[in-house]
């Protein structure tokens, strides 16, 4: 404010050297999430080559055995039990989300949808460390009852999996459908087709790519899922045999052996992060793409 | 008869329709109903005793320490996000590589697990940076992550504000600057406080993203290069440890009903912004 009283022209360079400075720092802070990104990229890869190196890439992607104690570090097992759970809970999660969803957007009462929603959304703020606290309360005993073994198993981490991601599922689901113009729907009805018939034959369709991008959210959700899997899955890193035997995913190996892991084993670890890493950015990738269509 | 067939397609549909929504209603239900019955009991006034000891497992440092973390947490990343959005809505020009590039990196952050997270907190802060086990490693591992939160939300909260706003700013021989901070940001605080809240639900329920980088000392720390568990990580703890279940079962009831504020702030702004 002095500067405006010494004279125009003062206030007018003090103005554009704020304006510069100002225009400057917006955009540094702008590329703080390139930084990120790549500072996480250099972090992961960096500390993981070596290790890549020495187990070899073959053997470590490969591999079918996990053996810290005697050097052997294959995260096949592993790899198999993430892509395994995460189609499990796809399985669960989307048909039961989708049909939710419709629920939500087409019959459910306007006084319901009011607690319905709120509900819906409550269940994606809940903490996984909770959801696994219900799922090893809850879910474990009542599968070892209900199909015997120890409970911690493949089915048990779909199961738990498959309600998690039903909130992402739900809520892009509903979206894409209401976004979906009434002209079809009213269109399918005035030609004699049912209130069913309309939603699932002409407005599912319409909305499907939104739908798609709900998806791969899901999937996202399910891959990078760590605490409540831990709690649930059993973890023998193995390959299971069947349904019901334990699994364990690429985050709860990472999570379970971390704590004491050193040298190559944890280099192993940190290598399993990057295998992750990449798959999540395959998913990304794809989704990306996906909602780019979706909005054409 | 056709058109008996098509209304019994119909009708099953229907039924699946309305099961579905009941199954997951349901399963919400049973999950409060548990957590709240079985919790509720096990709440005691001794588990928000300021000391945590091996014999009584206090949460209270565990609780402080989470409002602590979220703080530091949102104090480095509203303003990030915020500046950061301000550039993208209000700077850049439409269509420029930079831009483009800087929303693949927002959209790849918001897709990276917590486990990834966690480990690069570990090898950046807790390892290069030297921090050790810390609250300050464990602010900035978080602030990395809600960072696309706050982004996002602020960015569609700018794009919201009428240009009317700063054509009527700049007419009146004001600066971009001036209008930015004067005009459009004001308009855009609610906006911006759905992204913050948004944020603090994600701090307060991450559990994997802390255990690397803020550790799992049970107590409150003396300063912020010391180590401390936020809820959900004392909770975790409790879990693994397998000795004081009762204790994890009354701090999953805290923070559900935590989240349900939350959730509720959340809303209520939501509702008006609707307005």
């Amino acid at each position: 404010m002095e500067q405006v009283k010494s004279g125009s022209f003062d206030a007018k360079s003090v103005n554009r050297i704020k304006e510069g400075a100002a225009h400057g720092l917006f955009l540094l802070t702008a590329c703080v999430s390139i930084v990120a990104v790549l500072l996480i990229c250099v972090f992961l890869f960096a500390n993981s080559i070596p290790a890549l190196r020495e187990i070899g890439a073959g053997n470590f992607l490969a591999g079918r055995r996990w053996k810290p104690s005697s050097e052997l570090y294959g995260i096949f097992p592993m790899i198999l039990g993430s892509v395994y759970s995460t189609a499990g809970a796809i399985l669960i999660g989307v048909p039961l989300g989708l049909l939710t969803a419709v629920f939500m957007a087409f019959y459910c009462p306007k006084k319901a949808y009011k607690v319905l929603k709120p509900a819906v959304q409550l269940l994606a703020g809940i903490p996984s460390v909770v959801y696994g606290f219900f799922g090893m309360m809850v879910i474990v005993p009542a599968v070892k009852t209900l199909f015997g073994g120890s409970g911690s198993s493949l089915f048990t981490a779909c199961l738990l999996l498959g309600i998690m991601i039903l909130p992402t599922i739900i809520n892009v689901s509903e979206t894409s459908l209401r976004a979906v113009p009434k002209s079809y729907y009213e269109g399918s009805l005035a030609l004699g087709a049912t209130h069913e018939r309309s939603i699932f034959f002409v407005t599912m369709p319409a909305a499907k790519s939104g739908i798609m991008a709900g998806i791969i959210l899901g999937v996202g959700r399910a891959i990078g899922e760590t605490m409540a899997i831990v709690m649930v899955a059993g973890n023998q890193a193995v390959i299971p045999q069947s349904l019901f035997s334990g699994v364990r995913t690429m985050t709860s190996n990472i999570v379970i052996e971390m704590g004491y892991a050193t040298d190559l084993h944890r280099g192993a670890l940190i290598a399993t992060a990057a295998v992750l890493f990449v798959f999540v950015m395959i998913i990304n990738i794809s989704f990306s793409i996906l909602s780019k269509r979706a909005e054409k | 008869m056709k058109v008996r067939k098509i209304n019994k397609a119909s009708l099953v549909l229907k039924i699946l329709v309305y099961g579905a929504a009941g199954i997951v209603f349901l399963t919400l239900i049973s999950l409060l109903l548990y957590v709240l019955i079985k919790g509720i009991p096990n709440i005691s006034a001794r588990q928000f005793a300021f000391k945590y000891t091996s014999d009584n497992v206090s949460m209270m440092p565990a609780i402080i320490n989470t409002v602590i973390m979220t703080f530091i947490s949102l104090v480095i990343a509203v303003p990030l996000g915020v500046c950061s959005a301000i550039y993208l809505v209000e700077y850049a020009r439409r269509g420029s590589k930079l831009v483009e590039v800087i929303r693949l990196t927002t959209e790849t952050l918001s897709g990276i697990p917590s486990i990834v997270y966690g480990l690069f907190g570990y090898l950046m802060f807790v390892i290069t940076c030297g921090m050790g086990y810390s609250m300050l490693g464990g602010a900035l591992t978080l602030c990395i992550m809600v960072l696309p939160l706050i982004m996002r939300t602020t960015e569609e909260a700018l794009k919201s504000v009428p240009d009317m706003y700063r054509e009527g700013s700049f007419g009146l021989g004001a600066g971009k600057l001036r209008t930015i901070v004067t005009i459009v940001l004001p308009s855009a605080v609610p906006g911006i406080l759905a992204g913050v809240v948004l944020a603090i639900g994600r701090i307060l329920g991450e559990t994997v993203a802390l255990i690397y980088t803020a550790g799992t000392v049970a107590g409150i720390p003396k300063n912020l290069l010391g180590s401390g568990r936020t809820l959900s990580v004392h909770m975790y703890s409790l879990l693994s440890e397998g000795l004081h279940i009762k204790e994890a079962y009354a701090s999953a009831v805290i923070l559900l009903i935590v989240v349900v504020l939350i959730n509720g702030l959340s809303g209520a702004i939501a509702k008006k912004l609707a307005k």
